[in-house]
């Protein structure tokens, strides 16, 4: 399992791409995809909400549990996912690609990013 | 089982070879998934999957007086099971309260295999030996001397008669003989938990990962996968088919949990909740207790266990298992429900996920039945 090295990530296990003109793609990582299991339901924030850094903004059903998604950072929600919306499997098999779950338009960022590297000590053991 | 150290079973190293996500099952580090559970659970319905079940519980029950005993200890009647043949059946409480589900395969006169849900294992043993009082029967703790593999799918009569020259064909369903596959002394029994055709073999464990790779290879080329207990569970969910500690507990007895008819009081002599269960029939024929049923939902948010059925406002009864249908491709979920709700068809009911009310259709189970 590899982290893309351009990505940061948060101790909950979303990442976070750089943000361009203001505005980050945000999705979970391909080891948070692989501990849930197959996805069957995403519940997606609304466009034009604003969410909070470390606060729950949606939802993530699978197979065997429901786990709240959280978003790495404050902003407001300029985009989500659709072909997530209507195919939740494209989190388990393209988790830092076509399996997105929102763009966000960042206004604060928490100092506790982790880069790939230490994203990937934090998930080691 | 907080403090004390998983046990393994003897396929552990097959699993961890083949990249299995491990769970903690009653006591045991068991495989919850190779891959997709959702693959799984489709390549059982279609083709064939190879379970380790080892982890359920044997015990041997044998003597001049094992029928006998059995008979006061369950609320079947063992009596009557021929030579070679199985039954699904119950323990119960002397207030009829469940238990446990259990198969007892009678594998000779005077000698019978009771199976138990793992987490049940040690309660059902332990029942069992303070119920031999008096009785000319030995009960003997196996749990230790057997391996259980699982072949279940349509493929699955195929792949074992390249293994083995057993008659498989003359073994119905719910029955069980002793044969050899692959060169391995083992009970064939043709039962299972999938709804699927299907077999369990319970071997010796030093031979278990000798019969998983000779399974393994006979079904490479009709689709056979390894599967772990999460598509087990929705294999079992679609069939209709209980779970203990689900649709099952200690504070129900059969005719709460729809399932009076394991309740044999025409046998002879006296059985450990007669009594109870003779006063829960006569209450559930009176007023009809809540009735099992299936729900399948209209949108995509999953029921799970212990979350309210509602209807007209008011809660009508609880989810008791639930979980996305693989085969459906819809959220299902069983639950019991007021007897006035449990008509398939019922108009406006739903069930409470996390505040809100999703709409689910009422409808008879099992959700999926396999074509003969």
């Amino acid at each position: 399992m590899s982290n893309p090295q351009q990505l940061r990530y948060s101790k909950e296990h979303e990442w976070l791409s750089t943000a361009e003109d203001g505005v980050a793609t945000v999705g979970i990582t391909e080891f948070a995809a692989n501990a849930l299991g197959d996805v069957v339901y995403a519940q997606l924030p609304e466009v034009g909400t604003t969410v909070e850094a470390g606060e729950t903004c949606g939802e993530l059903e699978s197979t065997k549990s429901v786990s709240d998604l959280y978003s790495p950072v404050s902003g407001e929600i300029t985009e989500i996912n659709e072909d997530v919306v209507n195919d939740p499997s494209l989190v388990n098999s393209a988790p830092f690609e076509g399996g997105w779950l929102f763009k966000v338009r960042v206004t604060e960022e928490p100092a506790d990013l982790l880069s790939a590297d230490e994203y990937a000590a934090h998930t080691a053991g | 089982m907080s403090s004390t150290e998983l046990r393994h079973t003897a396929l552990d190293a097959v699993h961890r070879a083949l990249g299995a996500t491990m769970t903690d099952f009653a006591g045991w580090d068991m495989p919850l998934r190779y891959g997709s559970e959702r693959d799984e659970h489709l390549a059982v319905r279609t083709r064939a999957g190879l379970f380790d079940l080892s982890h359920m519980g044997e015990i041997t029950v044998t003597g001049a007086g094992a029928a006998a005993l059995l008979d006061f200890a369950l609320v079947g009647n063992i009596a009557s099971v021929g030579v070679g043949r199985a039954r699904y059946t119950m323990i119960c409480r002397a207030d009829g309260g469940i238990l446990d589900d259990l198969i007892v395969y009678r594998l000779a006169e005077t000698e019978y295999m009771v199976v138990a849900n793992a987490s049940n294992a040690q309660v059902v043993l332990d029942a069992l030996t303070e119920r031999a009082a008096g009785f000319d029967a030995e009960v003997r703790d196996d749990r230790d001397a057997y391996a259980l593999l699982a072949v279940q799918g349509p493929q699955s009569p195929g792949i074992l008669k390249s293994l083995t020259d057993a008659d498989l064909d003359g073994l119905k369903y719910y029955a069980g003989l002793p044969g050899t596959v692959a060169g391995v002394p083992a009970l064939i029994a043709r039962t299972g938990y999938t709804g699927e055709d299907g077999f369990e073999l319970f071997v010796r464990p030093e031979h278990a990962v000798r019969l998983w790779q000779a399974l393994t290879e006979a079904g490479e080329g009709v689709g056979l996968v390894p599967c772990g207990l999460s598509c087990r569970d929705t294999l079992r969910l679609e069939a209709g088919m209980p779970l203990y500690g689900h649709e099952l507990t200690t504070a129900l007895t059969p005719f709460d949990a729809g399932l009076g008819r394991v309740v044999k009081f025409e046998k002879e002599g006296d059985f450990v909740g007669r009594e109870a269960l003779a006063g829960a029939a006569s209450r559930a024929e009176a007023t009809a207790p809540r009735v099992l049923v299936g729900l399948v939902a209209e949108g995509r948010r999953v029921p799970r266990a212990g979350f309210g059925v509602v209807a007209g406002g008011r809660v009508i009864g609880e989810v008791t298992s639930g979980a996305p249908s693989p085969t459906l491709g819809k959220p299902i979920a069983m639950a019991y429900v007021d007897a006035a709700y449990a008509a398939p068809g019922t108009e406006g009911v739903g069930v409470d996920i996390r505040g809100t009310h999703e709409p689910y259709e009422v409808v008879a189970l099992p959700f999926y039945k396999r074509q003969k």
